[in-house]
């Protein structure tokens, strides 16, 4: 990384505060900006999907911490979305009755829907915020606890069998939840029931409703913007470092001193915690904890957006995981993209002049099978949404063959710009 | 407890048939093939569909067997061949590439066989609905008061001599030293006048056509096929997997022992213990495994070169 | 580094345009002589079976309304979503349906699905019909959402009933699918209704859908010695169940449910069904309604196989649909809603159909015998009087 060889200077107090504090605040400006300007502007729709943008990218990126960062193989991770989802959406639902955080006038938010929901775009602050960050965080602390005692015994196993054990994993959680037991639905029923058995009871296969729409737009921008930053910093720390040379070679990392199982095990317990979190987002954006929603499907997609985007790279990942939540839309109905195309090539031809050759040819026939499918589609009336998993599959063992250090291999955007040092595209085996 | 056992003999059998080929394909290749249990479905789907469109019936005399006989044979070619042609497409392209990229590569293989499976003029999405060619409401004999059927012992027989066949050809044959080679190490392989893509082709085809032969074998004892992209054809890879590498991957008696222990410990747990966790302990036994024996239990000790 | 700061104006621009282009498609708006019906339904991934079911019978009631001249004389365009079983997937098919302007919305079949579905059409004033959702949560929302099936603690009341009073069996196991929330919430309400009723509940048994190997349970089963075995699963496995339950040397009837209706269940479970009962909406051989009979017929014709329950209740929540449409004065949700509460003894092919006040469909339970390859009549019961 091209950071790496400026040294850090001793930076005097108030430049230092400046410097840790105003990305964060400029996340809280961005967030605010989308959330009171660009969000009402947009269709309840895309309103939805830049959410659903927001918490796949917190998804994908933690897990790039594991994979990308560390090198690992963890292919279970929607079962610490899920550990996240539940803790959190039950929290708030049994927490909610006034013995935890929420006032009186947060009650009646157990059973309907106390935040209108339309576009998540409501008021800023309501009744039951703290109550929801708290339930969010308390999601990210569960599932990174299941990832501290998941990782321990599983982080000694390498490679596939990691991924296996992970896996396995992500689906008992699914089952876990798929057998507890039925939600208690009314007040009575819930103060009847000792504090803690009230989180046995989760919804079981039927899911559990009715928890309120927290989560707006502010949030999930917010979050989302945390996590990146917190991303970038992690690999720019000294930590970093050590997850990027186990990546790279994990004997030599630990001849060099470097204690791997403990960076493996860090790595994986913050992953889990950033997935948690984006559960405890995800169950107040859909209200239902349907054990459903985090099966191996989900795993996949989260895995497909890291290896797609490039295993460690962070604006990679966020790409990719744009681009994957949009896909299924722009499936069902699609849209003109070749505007979009136009600009990919302009910019690739501007940048990076005649070494993008091969990308802008990508790009270029790419688009041109794209408007054709989309012509022909409309003119035969066929539903391309039905073949959407099958042009999926497809695209991704394609991309695999054609690309396989993904879209940005282990570099940024900025680095393909003119005048960076180039790096290393791909990483070892 | 007895009939248990027998029960878990049963399944497990199939299981071990599975994981025969995973082993094979992990084996010489070293990569998990996602889509080994899609091929398994496959496999059962298309002796469905050759079952029901040459009007094959029940039989309870030799006549069935032979026809189950046929079925699978040509079952197994196709699926083979479909094996040999998504290693060419998918995973030959990729052999040099990290590792994570072919488990992702084999996860979209996985989905687009899945998802292609649903398509209406290809299996659809209705559960399939086999009739009884290996007539088995009559027990064969009884072994205490449990009764024995022919098609259990059919799966255990081919189960048993498919191992003894694959042990064969691997450790005793001249392709089985050019497989043992490439395993060990394809560069040096290929410079001792190997060739290597025949190599890989060859044990994809053995693998997949293993995998079909559990899914013929699967559909005659259960009748029934779940739609292409039900989850339980993607529990049924992963458990031939851990069954695979319990027995120690790549060790084709290891194969059978996992196949026969996953079996058995479903059954013992589906029977004992609670049937909806029985997957818990499967996975459990995979990581108590692998923590005290990361070579299976078969598996024999390889070291890591620096 | 003077190209630098174009880069990312360059970026922004790029999305915006993406944002425009794509907000911009959606065809044209609703022409006034249609009337825009959708449906979110799982039609690829792991529950397709039970979505495409559905899809089949709502797209029949569509033909047939379109081919008799519509609603109000007015075109009836369907335009179906699927939601690959997932919550979110869900909740942009009905987003985008909303969007678009449909007049009402229908689905799902898995209850958590109609639940996330659910609250947005509750608050877009949107009639929702659920053909086959029974957990009694799903019309909670609000008085926008409808279901055309029984709820869970009816069926399970009738099962529970029918086993006690008529078959006087007291002593009952259940198997039940573990994943499915249909099987589940019978499972519970049965195991509820048939204790309150004096029975007891010998053992209850889980198996996960997709599974294919039930030895282990039957054998539990077999074990505890029961008088009947109550399996509220869905037709596609129920013949597997029963082959290996008869295999084990379990004697005692099957009981099963609604999942259960399929016209050759008893063929595919080759005579080993002989002698069980389920609980059904209708009577397929009943004379005196002919809605049925005609229904099925009509089925086989355009599909090439039997009907079952998901079709017929996708079919019927169509039309109560269209029927509700024909009465209402305007087509707003209100309206809708109103006209749809108001709907008395609509004749659907899953019986007469009227909503309580909880817009839940009241319909007498049926049970059936299968004897000699054939469903018999052989009881009414009427739901539990709350």
């Amino acid at each position: 990384m091209p950071e790496a060889d400026v040294q850090p200077a001793k930076l005097s107090a108030p430049r230092l505060a400046a410097r840790s504090l105003l990305p964060l605040l400029a996340c809280v400006g961005l967030a605010l900006l989308f959330h009171l300007v660009a969000a009402p502007l947009m269709k309840p729709l895309h309103v939805k999907l830049a959410m659903d943008i927001g918490i796949n990218i917190i998804l994908a990126v933690s897990l790039n911490m594991i994979n990308g960062f560390t090198g690992q193989f963890s292919i279970g991770h929607a079962g610490f979305m899920a550990i996240g989802a539940y803790t959190a959406g039950a929290f708030t639902y049994y927490g909610g009755l006034g013995d935890v955080w929420g006032d009186e006038s947060f009650t009646h938010g157990i059973l309907s829907w106390s935040r209108p929901l339309a576009d998540f775009t409501g008021n800023l602050f309501t009744a039951g915020d703290i109550l929801f960050l708290a339930a969010c965080l308390v999601g990210g602390l569960m599932a990174a606890l299941i990832g501290l005692v998941v990782g321990l015994p599983s982080l000694r196993l390498r490679g596939d069998y990691l991924a296996v054990v992970t896996l396995g994993f992500g689906d008992i959680i699914r089952l876990l939840m798929e057998l507890s037991d039925g939600q208690l639905k009314t007040v009575a029923d819930i103060q009847s029931t000792p504090y803690f058995q009230r989180y046995t009871h989760l919804g079981g296969a039927s899911a559990m409703s009715g928890l309120s729409f927290m989560t707006t737009t502010f949030w999930v921008v917010l979050f989302a913007c945390f996590t990146l930053l917190a991303a970038f910093r992690l690999r720019m720390s000294s930590h970093g470092r050590a997850f990027l040379a186990i990546r790279e070679n994990e004997i030599a990392a630990e001849s060099m001193g470097v204690p791997t199982t403990r960076y493996k095990v860090a790595a994986f317990v913050l992953a889990a915690g950033f997935a948690g979190f984006a559960g405890g987002l995800f169950a107040h954006q859909s209200s239902v904890l349907n054990p459903g929603d985090y099966g191996f499907i989900k795993s996949f997609d989260i895995l497909i957006m890291v290896v797609l985007g490039g295993q460690g790279s962070i604006s990679g990942t966020v790409i990719a995981a744009t681009v994957i939540t949009l896909l299924s839309e722009f499936l069902v109905r699609p849209p003109h993209l070749w505007i979009l195309g136009l600009i990919v090539i302009l910019l690739l031809a501007v940048f990076r002049q005649r070494k993008a050759m091969r990308a802008i040819i990508m790009v270029a026939v790419a688009t041109i099978v794209w408007e054709i499918a989309r012509a022909l589609a409309l003119h035969f009336q066929i539903n391309l949404a039905q073949y959407r998993m099958i042009l999926f599959a497809l695209a991704l063992v394609l991309i695999m063959i054609l690309r396989p250090q993904g879209l940005l291999g282990i570099r940024e955007v900025w680095d393909y710009l003119p005048g960076r040092k180039r790096l290393p595209t791909e990483m070892k085996a | 407890m007895l009939e248990t056992l027998i029960h878990g003999i049963s399944t497990g059998s199939l299981y071990a048939l599975i994981a025969l080929g995973y082993t094979m394909v992990y084996g010489v290749l070293q990569f998990i093939n996602f889509a080994h249990g899609d091929l398994v479905m496959v496999g059962a789907w298309l002796s469905l569909i050759i079952a029901t469109s040459l009007g094959f019936s029940a039989d309870s005399g030799i006549g069935g067997v032979l026809a189950a006989v046929f079925v699978m044979l040509i079952s197994m070619v196709l699926c083979g061949g479909m094996g040999v042609l998504v290693e060419r497409l998918a995973y030959r392209p990729l052999r040099q590439a990290p590792r994570l990229n072919i488990l992702t590569t084999a996860i979209g293989v996985s989905l687009l066989i899945q998802n292609t499976g649903q398509l209406p003029f290809v299996f659809g999405t209705e559960t399939g609905t086999m009739t009884a060619l290996i007539n088995d409401s009559l027990p064969m004999f009884h072994l205490g008061d449990v009764p024995i059927y022919t098609l259990d012992v059919i799966i255990l027989t081919l189960a048993i001599g498919l191992m003894f066949a694959l042990d064969r050809l691997v450790y005793r044959s001249k392709v089985g030293l050019a497989m043992r080679g490439v395993s060990h190490d394809v560069d040096t392989t290929a410079l001792m006048g190997v060739n290597v893509d025949r190599v890989i082709s060859l044990t994809f085809f053995i693998g997949t056509s293993l995998a079909a032969a559990g899914g013929t074998l699967y559909i005659l004892k259960y009748r029934q096929v779940q739609q292409p992209a039900d989850l339980s054809w993607i529990m049924l890879g992963l458990k031939a997997f851990v069954a695979a590498v319990v027995g120690g991957i790549g060790n084709i008696r290891g194969a059978m022992l996992g196949g026969m222990l996953i079996g058995l410990l479903e059954q013992f747990t589906r029977r004992y213990q609670s049937p909806e966790l029985s997957d818990i302990y499967v996975f459990a036994l995979l990581i108590v495994v692998l923590l005290a024996k990361p070579t299976g239990i078969m598996g024999k000790p390889v070291r890591t070169k620096v | 580094m003077k190209r630098l700061s174009w880069f990312p104006m360059a970026v922004i621009a790029a999305t915006s345009t993406a944002i425009l282009s794509m907000s911009s498609c959606g065809g044209g708006g609703k022409p006034d002589n249609e009337i825009w019906i959708g449906a979110y339904l799982s039609l690829s991934g792991q529950q397709a079976t039970f979505g495409k079911t559905t899809e089949e019978g709502i797209r029949m009631a569509v033909e047939e309304r379109n081919a008799k001249g519509g609603v109000k004389g007015k075109v009836i365009k369907l335009f179906v979503e699927d939601n690959k079983g997932q919550t979110s997937e869900t909740q942009n098919a009905v987003k985008r349906l909303i969007g678009e302007k449909v007049d009402a919305i229908l689905g799902e079949v898995a209850s958590g699905q109609s639940l996330a579905a659910a609250p947005i059409c509750q608050q877009n004033s949107m009639p929702m019909i659920s053909p086959s959702s029974t957990n009694p949560e799903v019309t909670k929302v609000g008085d926008m959402i409808f279901r055309v099936c029984f709820i869970d603690p009816d069926q399970g009341y009738a099962c529970a009933k029918f086993s006690i009073d008529d078959l006087k069996a007291m002593k009952a196991a259940i198997l039940y699918d573990q994943k499915q929330p249909y099987s589940t919430g019978l499972a519970d309400n049965f195991e509820e209704w048939y204790k309150k009723l004096g029975g007891t509940i010998t053992t209850k048994q889980a198996y996960s859908g997709g599974n294919v190997d039930f030895s282990a349970q039957l054998t539990t089963i077999r074990d505890s010695k029961p008088g009947i075995v109550f399996i509220p699963g869905y037709y596609n496995e129920v013949p597997s169940i029963a082959i290996q339950a008869r295999k084990l040397g379990i004697e005692v009837p099957l009981l099963g449910a609604d999942g259960w209706e399929t016209d050759d269940l008893a063929k595919k479970a080759e005579g080993k069904l002989e002698g069980c009962y389920y609980s059904n909406h209708y009577d397929p051989d009943d004379a005196s309604r002919p809605e049925s009979l005609d229904y099925q017929k009509r089925f086989k014709a355009k599909y090439g196989k039997g009907t079952s329950a998901l079709a017929a209740l996708g079919y019927d929540a169509a039309n109560v649909l269209f029927d509700a449409m024909e009465r209402a004065p305007s087509l707003s949700g209100k309206d809708l809603a109103k006209a749809l509460a108001e709907t008395k003894d609509f004749k659907g092919v899953t019986g007469d159909i009227n909503f309580d006040k909880n817009r839940n469909t009241l319909k007498p339970i049926v049970i059936l015998k299968i004897e000699g390859g054939k469903e018999k009549y052989v009881t009414t019961i009427d739901p539990p009087k709350n």
